[in-house]
């Protein structure tokens, strides 16, 4: 019977993480802000076909950066985990603090147990029955959950975006406004010409589903 | 063999992933009935009258809100009536708890499949699905526990309003201008047989819709009339390329105080 080779528990945990971070760092960023009907998510995103934001619950919204396959586990994960709630209690009882914490320990393990941890970031917006308050999660590749607010950024340019958009983003915002905060955010934090954006809101008018994906021209349009 | 799961999520889910009732089975969590043998049946309120039909560009679906048990009413408010999606809406009629458990897995299976796939199912997907749900039910119709739906959409590839009939193992039938199903079926379909004209205008089906109805509530005693006192009316829901609408009670009001006034 071999061996393992004894590895310490802090030079293990740095090689992961910092192995994590180079493949989230390679990920181009996303931000969500608030604004005046809800939230607001911003993604650069090439391609129109896959999508980096998504719709979790009535009032939920996901997105996450990094490897393609894993954030997009994650996402399904997250529906279905929403979904059996909702359908076993009810549909109130669906919150992005439950999902985000289910999302935190999830990623918490897969850090400790697997051989390779999961290169994501991801985030969750929610918005209330009346659209006046906000929640942002973000949740990093070790499971830290962190509670953000007014707005947040993830993917290689975070923190670059939260610098330009404590600059830039005031209260009450409408959607055109909110739209030129984060592409502006993007201009100052990347300094280089996007490759297609990816949009969607939380918008408090929707009905019962308040995700709405959003067409860029028609946003810049109004 | 199931792996543990990781963490809280279910991250691994049976193939294909993208059907909320199969993972609910894959997990337990689906409601799971064993009859004994020797059973004797058991009673339970049963929905009546429900009917859908064609018109130019959509459908319309409509039913009572009766609910009876043997000879006796059950519920005189009941909703038999439910939006499915955005575009397509369900009726039921026969045991109405397992009937309004059918419904409620239904609409969140075609919500679940929209968010992992990121696009709706067909129509006729939609339709072929509720029909797997209707057989599963099977076993309960032994019982006398019959559930039996009525499906109506809007299907923006053929760009009309479709109908479907279901019976009671999982056979489905689209209809080519209206179905009913229900005590009341018999009568609101010889009804709706003689007054149906092709490509009608959505108020004119509406308010046929509400007349058969109507006229299947003075013969069936199982199909509760409209009670205008009470403010009692049909729940009616239109569909079309704009979407699923459903009536407002004020909007119903005056279509059941005339074919109130016009039955014999």
């Amino acid at each position: 019977m071999s061996i393992p080779f004894y590895v310490a528990p802090e030079q293990l945990v740095r090689d992961k993480a910092e192995f994590a971070r180079k493949g989230i760092a390679r990920g181009r960023s996303i931000v969500a802000v608030d604004y005046a009907d809800g939230v607001l998510i911003l993604a650069e995103n090439p391609s129109s076909a896959l999508h980096k934001i998504s719709e979790v619950y009535d009032r939920i919204a996901f997105a996450g950066v990094g490897r393609y396959n894993e954030f997009e586990t994650l996402r399904k994960a997250g529906i279905r985990q929403a979904d059996l709630m909702g359908y076993l209690y009810s549909r109130e009882d669906v919150t992005a603090m439950g999902l985000a914490t289910a999302f935190s320990q999830t990623l918490g393990v897969i850090f400790i147990r697997d051989p390779k941890p999961y290169e994501v970031e991801i985030l969750l917006a929610e918005i209330s029955e009346d659209g006046s308050e906000h929640r942002l999660f973000r949740v990093t590749y070790d499971g830290t959950l962190y509670d953000e607010r007014r707005y947040v950024a993830i993917g290689g340019k975070a923190e670059q975006l939260v610098d330009a958009l404590e600059d830039l983003w005031t209260e009450n915002l409408s959607l055109r406004q909110a739209f030129d905060v984060c592409m502006e955010a993007f201009n100052r934090a990347e300094g280089r010409a996007p490759e297609g954006w990816e949009v969607a809101v939380l918008e408090s008018g929707n009905g019962r589903r308040a995700f709405r994906r959003l067409d860029p021209a028609e946003i810049t349009a109004e | 063999m199931i792996e543990k799961p990781i963490g809280p999520l279910p991250l691994d889910a049976p193939v294909p992933g993208s059907s909320f009732t199969d993972l609910l089975n894959w997990m337990g969590a689906a409601p799971e009935v064993t009859i004994p043998t020797g059973a004797s049946p058991v009673s339970a309120p049963e929905g009546t009258t429900v009917l859908s039909l064609r018109y130019e560009g959509g459908a319309v679906i409509a039913g009572d809100r009766r609910a009876t048990e043997g000879h006796l009413v059950a519920h005189r408010r009941i909703r038999k009536v439910f939006p499915a999606d955005r575009f397509s809406a369900v009726a039921i009629a026969g045991t109405a708890g397992l009937a309004m458990d059918m419904v409620k897995l239904f609409q969140v299976e075609l919500e679940h499949y929209e968010k992992i796939e990121g696009i709706r199912l067909s129509l006729e997907g939609k339709a072929s699905f509720l029909a797997r749900l209707v057989r599963s039910q099977l076993p309960m119709a032994f019982q006398g526990l019959v559930v039996v739906p009525l499906f109506a959409g809007y299907d923006d590839k053929e760009g009309r309003g479709r109908v479907y009939t279901f019976d009671v193992v999982g056979g489905r039938y689209e209809e080519t201008d209206f179905g009913s199903t229900g005590s009341g079926a018999r009568l609101a379909k010889s009804y709706l047989r003689t007054a149906y004209e092709e490509d009608m205008a959505p108020d004119e089906a509406t308010a046929l819709a509400v007349n058969a109805l109507v006229a299947a509530s003075s013969e069936d005693t199982g199909t509760g009339a409209p009670d205008l006192k009470r403010g009692i009316l049909p729940n009616v829901v239109r569909i079309d390329q704009e979407g699923l609408r459903e009536l407002s009670d004020e909007d119903v009001f005056p279509l059941a105080e005339s074919a109130m006034e016009h039955i014999r």
